[in-house]
């Protein structure tokens, strides 16, 4: 066997999902002995089988990813319960593996395959779509770029066909609860932890924090970095579309069309909204120096 | 006076890893250290607080960098966004070498995030060094690998895990970084002598030497950097040093993290041994 077929054949063992009791299955999906494949290419101990070997390294690789993905959804954990969550993570991480160096990035196709596995979510599949969308884009809050903000000559060049860049670490989302608190009041209780050693035991469980009560109702949510730490800020709806349009790329004049288009507001009324939106995102630094991104 | 061609940081003394919960101690107390090891993997994002906080910590102390996503065996080709990720950071920490695994971890795009063994053969020695040597070039600092802790054996394998050791620092021309307990932990399981493991290795070599705890289990020994250094890691340390002379040594506690001072006060008990190997360099120079 030369080294990269060596390679494709240890890879597919030690990330064959284990047993309810994580386990190594002793059988693989197509009835092959996992022992007899161990056997082919592990050498056994006085103490330890070939199979055995091998599932130390598949039990490892099943402990950290779960780990690293719980780590990042403590409140989609909290919401859909430890069982249902583990066995959600699993489907995610089989259909899902990771394709980057990092582990920060093992969880950035979550929310789109919750959306595509809503059977995972049960009844509160909209809840946990919302709380995913929003845990995840707290990981992007946290550390995508911040660049050089717009100054107030570059406000003054503006006209209907300008497009305005949006800093990479704001978020916005359209959500239907109010879950900006029922994941802050999870995260509240959450440590951060770095990525080191490669010996993982165990799975390792947090306790379960008590969560508020939630009842349907739109909110247009902001995520954003300042000064270092994440923040929620809630939009009015024309201030998300507007931001939501700029964001996709539509020119100034287009994106106020946009947001505007179904609104009774009169024209005094959109313009007050309009100039609030523009001094907050302004204030908050969110609108990029033209040409930084070049 | 560096101890070899890959150790010119001989007065590095003794480092510690650079761990979260240590943040507001190190910020608040300004502790006297000789320099931090970082997880280049936790500081190559676009910005945030991981980068405020390298920053304020490359203001005070030196720095220098470990990986652990290289993958230097893995047999297909480099991924450059990592490795163009990479320099950035090198670039932004001015690290004098940089560290990562003799192992590998991917394949066909897909990572594990794991430390996996290679099979000790040829191929696997001509494959590594390779690598070793494009990274080294592109980076276009030092590189030194660490040796891993492993739970398999293979098959495959047509020699010792110190003859591949050597075999492949010689061809990609790096350091090594030695991991005495990883060595310890490695002889638990596969039943070799570890003091033939630290007698054998390229000497000549050794840039950095990693010292950390370890658990056992009934039926293995896992390298769980969760403990104090124990006794056997201490006497394979002290025989190192013996061997490459004073070489920058860096503890490693990344699970069960006690206070700063603990970590501080159990990795400054390598200078004794630093302290009688640059006494004996003395007498010889003498």
């Amino acid at each position: 066997m030369n080294l990269v077929d060596f390679q494709r054949r240890m890879f597919e063992d030690v990330s064959r999902p284990l047993t309810r009791e994580w386990k190594t299955r002793i059988q693989t999906d197509e009835g092959e002995s996992v022992a007899a494949i161990a056997n082919s290419y592990i050498t056994p101990n006085d103490r330890l089988t070939s199979f055995e070997r091998l599932e130390i390294y598949n039990r490892q690789y099943w402990f950290r990813l779960i780990d690293a993905v719980s780590e990042d959804f403590p409140a989609l954990q909290a919401v859909l319960g430890a069982r249902r969550f583990d066995s959600m993570i699993l489907g995610y991480l089989v259909d899902t593996p990771s394709t980057s160096f990092s582990l920060r990035d093992l969880g950035a196709s979550l929310p789109k395959w919750l959306e595509r596995n809503p059977h995972h979510a049960g009844s509160r599949l909209r809840l946990a779509l919302d709380v995913v969308a929003l845990e995840w884009a707290y990981v992007e809050a946290f550390d995508r770029a911040a660049l050089p903000p717009m100054v107030e000559s570059d406000l003054h060049q503006l006209n209907d066909a300008s497009t305005l860049m949006l800093q990479p670490h704001l978020q916005l989302l359209k959500l239907s609860y109010p879950v900006d608190e029922l994941v802050l009041a999870v995260h509240r209780g959450q440590g951060t932890s770095d990525i080191v050693s490669n010996a993982v035991v165990d799975r390792k469980r947090k306790v379960q924090p008590r969560l508020p009560k939630m009842q349907r109702s739109n909110v247009y949510l902001a995520v954003h970095r300042y000064d270092n730490s994440v923040y929620y800020r809630r939009l009015e709806p024309e201030a998300y579309e507007l931001l939501s349009g700029l964001q996709k790329g539509r020119s100034l004049g287009a994106a106020i069309a946009e947001a505007f288009s179904t609104s009774g507001d009169s024209a005094e009324e959109q313009a007050a909204k309009i100039q609030q939106c523009f001094a907050h995102a302004a204030e908050l630094g969110w609108f990029c120096r033209p040409g930084v991104a070049d | 006076m560096p101890a070899n061609r890959f150790n010119g940081f001989t007065d590095y003394g003794i480092g510690v890893g650079l761990r979260v919960p240590h943040y507001e101690h190190i910020f608040a107390e300004r502790p006297v250290v000789d320099w931090f090891e970082i997880i280049s993997e936790n500081y190559m994002v676009d910005g945030g607080r991981p980068l405020k906080i390298l920053d304020q910590i490359l203001e005070q102390y030196r720095v220098v960098q470990h990986g652990v996503s290289m993958y230097f065996g893995s047999a297909q080709p480099a991924n450059y966004e990592h490795l163009r990720r990479l320099k950035e950071l090198v670039k932004r920490t001015k690290t004098p070498w940089l560290s990562d695994h003799l192992c590998w971890g991917s394949v066909d795009g897909r990572y594990t995030h794991d430390l996996l063994p290679l099979p000790y053969t040829f191929e696997a020695i001509r494959t590594t060094a390779r690598r070793i040597r494009e990274v080294q070039d592109f980076l276009e600092i030092p590189i030194s690998v660490e040796n891993v802790s492993s739970y398999v054996e293979f098959q495959e394998s047509q020699m010792t895990e110190w003859e591949f050791l050597n075999e492949v620092v010689h061809e990609a021309d790096c350091g090594i970084l030695l991991d005495v307990n990883n060595i310890y932990v490695s002889s638990q399981n596969h039943g070799f002598d570890p003091f033939e493991y630290v007698n054998s290795v390229a000497a000549d070599r050794v840039a950095q030497i990693h010292i950390a705890g370890h658990s056992k289990f009934e039926k293995y020994t896992l390298d769980t950097h969760d403990h104090p250094v124990l006794d056997p890691v201490w006497r394979m340390y002290a025989r190192a040093i013996e061997r490459v002379g004073p070489t920058a040594t860096l503890l490693e506690w990344d699970d069960n993290i006690p206070s700063f001072e603990e970590v501080h006060r159990e990795a400054l008990k390598a200078n004794q041994y630093l302290a009688a190997a640059a006494s004996k360099s003395l007498e010889v120079l003498a």
